[in-house]
Parts: structure tokens; C-alpha cells; sequence
């Protein structure tokens, strides 16, 4: 009872507070931070799913009414939180270490992009192109069926190889996928190279939601749809062979488990989520390039689903919005405030900040956040902040 | 097509490629040698490389800054800078293994190779945060040293410049010094025996721990001396561009067969000549439709196929997989 009270309270006044003090970052993530309390906190299910959904469904899209910026960290979390379940299904459930995961990701974006934009009617002539904005819909689709298809091509070389020879195997194939995109401006030009494909279309958008708002609730549809087919073949025959393949291939292959059909399985599902990210991602941004799809990008990805814990659903969201939190706001933040303290001309120690060095960007150091991540998790908690029940149980033994 | 032309590069490329394949034999050592003994893979180890190049041009701007870059002999001045870079590498090497590695060892095989990805992120954020703060600038310069950019015309097309002779020469007396240290010294038969079997090394009293420290600093130390050597041969580094060759490397142990050291030169000097003759025709032979771009397609593709179709590499050590 008490806890219900506090949750509520908590949602309602962080929610108050962020609509006053729309600037401040420490607010936002007391915002988050309260959505997890209710998610984690003893309490009856209908009122966590009933604030759940009000602080989603409702309050964001209020918050991001007086800052527009919030909505698009929001919509960013949406995005990472479905790459992060598509990769925990490869990574978490089927043990498969998939480093080239972002490759997936530019497969979807890159459908639309191209088809999506004027730029087909370089591949293909006359003046088709761009298709109309409602084909988007059928294009989050296609994204997934193409990523889908990818992901299978992908998985067929590489069944043979287990562990550590695999994840450089998917590494090699990220890399592959990336210098395709940054080159394939030749002999027949598809993707533009490096100075990427601009305009994308975008959708209408029903009863004429302003476009903030419209990928923010799109994103968040996905999101749940993602959840639900993650939960659902969790505790499936198809989640439950996965798990055996992780933990032992031979004694999988002896009970019967389809190794060829299982990995390339757990390689098309996770891929085709980022493949229907992908497309709203191209349309979002109006313009993509290769650098949106990096090796870094995959770390990142990976990083998320680490920290959550591998394998658990609650975990990969939990670690995907931290990330994305603390690379679009915290250091971001830290870079912003530092720089006015150094216009301010503050000293610390007898140091003036205004010595510092330009080429000093806390926001730039993403990498590090990634890295130091990694190897904690790794070193103190590998099993992840929200491990999976079933690993849990594991560890405890 | 110009076949004069296609013919009257060839000497050039193909020296190209023994420069470019000796460096990348230097940097698989430490894969191929970590991978012997833990059979890991040390993710970490082309951030180790790209450190020796960091070190060594701080050695080279340090003697610049007191006027010594041109008045100490230029061999002095290069032996100086590699020593150094090596043995930074090879201690930092050290460092990341006790730090990240130890505490990992006998958990399962993905959880040390997550870790060190995530060194290898971590070290290229910390060499450029040090280098920013230090000198405000995280893109170096490898200052010029005139002799090392005097070129012998032996022919019209053919030049050989005196960075290339001294990659080359370095390279060779590396390989030499491990070749003796693993096989002529006790220590060598040290690392050879905890290679073969952890277990029963330790039981004839080898200190199993030592040698695998001693492992990683003597790979690292190579990479370190690659990493000067890239720097004197390609003259810019950022603390991101060593990833690109550390890869490459790998697939250069990987192709030579990983674990096995004269495997990891044969590899690198396969993938060398390989991607510098990919560089050098695949625009010409098809026309500018397909550019230098492409090796690096090329060298991942490599890459795959030997893990798909022969996993035990060229010289054939065998690959035990523990999945």
C-alpha cells in the first residue's frame, strides 16, 4: 500500500517537476528512475501497468509538448530498447556473440532510404521515385522481412563456428556491410557512399500527429510488439531450444534440438527487429550515412544488453536506456555545463577551467562509458543488474 | 587495359606488400602467442599496437623539444623511440591482462572476449583523453626525419625509400629475437610447454601464471614495436586507427594458423602482399568500378573462409574449440 502511494507520488511529481524545470537533465532521469521503481516495486499489477502506461502513453508525450528535445530522447530510447531485445535473443538466449549486430539495423534503414527517396531514380531511372509516404507502413515490413533474410544469409556460413571464431566472423561482417554502403556509389550507384541518401520521405501521419509525437508512439508500439513476440518465445519450444544450444550444443544436438534450424532462427528474429527499426530510424532522420552504422554502434548495442543482464527482457530495456541516456544526456550534459563554467572563468584548485584543453569533450567519450561498462559487468556482475530468472537460479547454486 | 602499366607496377606493389605483411606479421605475434597459451582472443592487443605508436612519437616530439631529433645519429633515434614503444606496450600488455583477463580466467569463453572489447574501447577513450589534455590534439604527426624519406630509384618505376628498409630491417630483427627467445631459452620452453598443456606445466614447476604474464609482454612489446613502425612508415595515427590493422592482424593469425608463431608471419605476409596488390589492380582491372576500397572486403571475406573451410589455417596447428 505504502509502496503504491510512493509510486505514485513519485511518477506524478517527477512528472511535475520536469514540466517546471523543462532544462534540467537531473530531473528527466528522476523521471526515468521513477518508471523504474514502479516497474521493480511490490505492488498490484493493475495500478504498475495502469501508471506504467499513463506515464508512457500520457505524460511523455505531455513532457515532450513543452520540450520537444525529451520526445526525441525518448523516441532514441525506443529505438535501442529494440535493438537491445533483438540482440539479447541472438546474444542473451542463444549464446551466439553477434558483434556486426548494427549491419541488421542499416539493412532496414537502408531499404527505405533508398526506395523511400529520390535517390532510386538514379538506380533505376525515369521519375518513380520516391514512393508515397504511406508505402512507409508497408516498408516496416519489408525492413523486417529483408533484415530477416540477411540475417539468415549471415547465419548459414557461419553455423559451423561457435564462441569467440564467431563473433569475429559477425565483427567481419558489420565491416563488410559498412565499406558496401560507404562505396556502393559505383559501378552502379545504390547507396550514395559516404555522402549518404537525403531526402527521406516520411509517412502521413494519422489524424496529422506532428511528426515528434507520431515516431514517438510508433517507436513505443514497436517496442511493445517486440516485447510480447520476446515473451512469448521466451517460453516457447523455439526460446527453450535456444537456451540448450547456449548451454550445451552437443547435448542439444542428443535431445533432438535442430542446430541449423535453431541458429538461423534466433539470427532472423533478432535481426528483424532492427530491421523495422531501421526503417522508422531512416524516416525519423530524413537522412542517413554510413557513419550511423558503426562497429561502435554494435558495441553499444551489446553494452546494453550486458548491462541489463543477457538473456532478460526487463534487463535489456533497463540497460538500453541507461546507455542511451548516458551518452544523449549525461555527457552531453557534463560537456554543456563544463563549458559554461569555463565561460564563467571558474577556478578549481587554483586551476582555471578556462586552461582546459579545447580538444576536451566529455561528449565525445562514448567509447570509454561502453568500455568501462564491458568490463565491470564482466568482472563483477556478468550475470547483469536484472539478471534472467533462469540464470539466476543458476548462479545462486 | 594497359598491360605495360599492369606489369610495370608489379615490383613496386610487390614491395609494398612485404612491408605492409611484415607489420601485420608483428601485430598477429601477439594474437597468435596469447591464443597459444589462454586460446583467447585478446581484443585488446590493436589498441596495445596503436599505444607503441602513441609512446614512440611522444619519444620523437620529446627529443625534437630539447633539439636532439636532429642532432642524436638517426638510428640511435629510432632505436630509442622503439625501445621505449615496445616496452610500453608490453607493459600496459601486463597491465590489461592482470586487470581484466586474470580475474576472468576459466569462466566461460565469452565472458574474457566481452572484456576485452571493452578494454579495447575503454584504451582508445584513454589515449586520446591523455593526448587531448596533453597536447590538445589527439590526431599526431610523426615528425620528419629527412633521412627516412631519401628514396633509392633502382629502376623508372621502382623506388625503394628508406622507411620501407627500415620497417623491413626492423621487422626481420623482431622476429629474430622472438625465434631465439621462444626456442633457444629456457623461458621459450617455458611458454611452449604452458602452450601445450597448462596443467601439467605446472606440475614440472613452472610458474604458469609468470609465463602468461611474460606472454603478454613479449606480444605486446611486438605490437608496440609495430606501432612505431606504422607510425614511422604512415606518418598520422589517432588512437582509433589501430582497430582497422589489429583486425587485419588477427586474420593474418588466423590464416597462418592461430597459436602457431611462424603461422602468424606466413599469414601476415600472405594478407600484406594480398591486400597490396588488391589495392593497387582491382581499380585498374575493372575499369574504376571497383576501388582500393574494396580490400578491405576483401581481407574479411579471407577471413571467413578460412574459419568456414579450413579453420587450422595455413600451416595447419591444430584449433581446439571449446564453444
Amino acid at each position: 500500500m505504502i509502496r503504491s502511494l510512493i509510486a505514485v507520488a513519485l511518477v506524478g511529481l517527477s512528472a511535475l517537476a520536469v514540466a517546471t524545470f523543462p532544462r534540467s537533465v537531473l530531473v528527466f532521469l528522476l523521471f526515468q528512475g521513477s518508471l523504474l521503481y514502479v516497474f521493480k516495486a511490490r505492488m498490484p499489477d493493475p495500478l504498475r501497468w495502469g501508471l506504467l502506461a499513463t506515464s508512457l502513453l500520457v505524460l511523455m508525450p505531455t513532457i515532450g509538448y513543452f520540450n520537444s528535445y525529451y520526445l526525441e530522447v525518448a523516441t532514441q530510447v525506443g529505438i535501442f530498447v529494440a535493438l537491445a531485445l533483438g540482440l539479447n535473443i541472438v546474444v542473451g538466449l542463444a549464446g551466439l556473440l553477434d558483434l556486426g549486430y548494427v549491419a541488421f539495423f542499416a539493412v532496414g534503414a537502408y531499404s527505405w532510404a533508398i526506395l523511400g527517396s529520390p535517390h532510386a531514380n538514379v538506380i533505376f531511372g525515369g521519375e518513380t521515385f520516391p514512393l508515397a509516404g504511406w508505402w512507409f507502413y508497408v516498408f516496416l515490413f519489408v525492413g523486417l522481412g529483408t533484415a530477416a533474410i540477411t540475417g539468415i544469409l549471415l547465419g548459414l556460413p557461419v553455423l559451423r563456428l561457435h564462441g569467440d571464431y564467431l563473433a569475429i566472423v559477425t565483427l567481419g561482417f558489420g565491416e563488410v556491410i559498412r565499406v558496401l554502403a560507404n562505396n556502393l556509389d559505383k559501378p552502379i550507384n545504390f547507396t550514395n557512399g559516404p555522402k549518404g541518401i537525403t531526402p527521406i520521405s516520411r509517412p502521413p501521419t494519422p489524424f496529422g500527429i506532428p511528426y515528434g509525437e507520431f515516431f514517438y508512439f510508433l517507436a513505443l508500439l514497436i517496442v511493445v510488439a517486440v516485447i510480447v513476440v520476446n515473451r512469448r518465445l521466451e517460453d516457447s519450444h523455439i526460446g527453450r531450444a535456444w537456451e540448450a544450444i547456449r548451454e550445451d550444443e552437443l547435448a542439444a544436438r542428443a535431445m533432438g534440438v535442430s542446430l541449423v534450424r535453431m541458429k538461423l532462427m534466433a539470427f532472423a528474429c533478432g535481426a528483424s527487429f532492427a530491421g523495422v527499426m531501421g526503417v522508422l530510424f531512416s524516416a525519423k532522420q530524413v537522412f542517413i550515412n554510413p557513419e550511423s552504422f558503426t562497429f561502435l554502434e554494435s558495441i553499444g548495442v551489446l553494452a546494453m544488453v550486458i548491462l541489463g543482464g543477457m538473456g532478460s527482457i526487463p534487463g535489456a530495456i533497463v540497460g538500453a536506456t541507461v546507455v542511451t541516456v548516458l551518452n544523449l544526456q549525461v555527457l552531453k550534459g557534463f560537456s554543456l555545463w563544463l563549458n559554461e563554467l569555463k565561460n564563467a572563468g571558474v577556478t578549481v584548485l587554483g586551476y582555471s577551467l578556462a586552461d582546459l584543453p579545447t580538444q576536451f569533450e566529455p561528449a565525445k567519450y562514448e567509447r570509454m562509458v561502453f568500455g568501462i561498462i564491458l568490463v565491470l559487468m564482466m568482472i563483477f556482475r556478468p550475470q547483469g543488474i536484472f539478471p534472467a530468472r533462469r540464470r539466476q537460479r543458476e548462479l545462486a547454486k | 587495359m594497359d598491360v605495360d602499366l599492369l606489369i610495370g607496377i608489379f615490383p613496386q606493389v610487390l614491395l609494398d606488400g612485404i612491408t605492409l605483411g611484415f607489420m601485420y606479421a608483428l601485430i598477429a605475434l601477439g594474437y597468435t602467442m596469447v591464443y597459444g597459451v589462454l586460446e583467447f582472443i585478446n581484443f585488446a592487443h590493436s589498441e596495445i599496437f596503436i599505444f607503441g605508436a602513441f609512446v614512440g612519437v611522444e619519444v620523437l616530439l620529446g627529443l625534437k623539444s630539447i633539439g636532439l631529433l636532429d642532432g642524436l645519429p638517426w638510428p640511435l633515434v629510432l632505436i630509442l623511440a622503439l625501445v621505449v614503444g615496445m616496452g610500453a606496450s608490453g607493459l600496459l600488455a601486463v597491465t590489461v591482462e592482470r586487470i581484466a583477463y586474470r580475474p576472468l580466467r576459466g569462466a566461460p569463453r565469452l565472458i574474457p572476449l566481452i572484456s576485452a572489447i571493452g578494454i579495447s574501447f575503454f584504451l582508445q577513450d584513454l589515449i586520446r583523453l591523455v593526448e587531448s589534455l596533453w597536447r590538445n590534439a589527439f590526431n599526431l604527426v610523426y615528425p620528419t626525419m629527412d633521412v627516412l624519406n631519401l628514396r633509392f630509384e633502382l629502376s623508372e618505376t621502382i623506388d625503394v625509400s628508406v622507411k620501407s628498409l627500415v620497417v623491413i630491417g626492423g621487422a626481420l630483427l623482431m622476429l629474430w629475437a622472438l625465434h631465439l627467445i621462444v626456442n633457444r631459452t629456457k623461458v621459450g620452453t617455458a611458454i611452449r610447454a604452458v602452450a601445450e598443456d597448462q596443467a601439467a606445466a605446472s606440475l614440472m614447476g613452472i610458474d604458469v601464471n609468470r609465463i602468461i604474464s611474460l606472454t603478454f609482454l613479449i606480444g605486446g612489446a611486438m605490437g608496440g614495436a609495430a606501432g612505431v613502425l606504422f607510425g614511422v612508415q604512415y606518418g598520422l595515427i589517432n588512437p582509433y586507427s589501430g582497430f582497422i590493422p589489429g583486425l587485419k592482424a588477427f586474420t593474418a593469425a588466423v590464416l597462418g594458423g592461430i597459436g602457431n608463431i611462424p603461422g602468424a608471419m606466413l599469414g601476415g605476409l600472405v594478407l600484406g602482399l594480398l591486400e597490396a596488390f588488391a589495392a593497387a589492380y582491382l581499380s585498374l582491372l575493372t575499369g574504376g568500378a571497383f576501388g582500393a576500397e574494396y580490400k578491405d572486403i576483401l581481407a574479411f571475406s579471407m577471413l571467413i573462409l578460412i574459419l568456414i573451410f579450413r579453420p587450422k589455417g595455413l600451416l595447419g596447428e591444430v584449433v581446439r574449440e571449446r564453444a
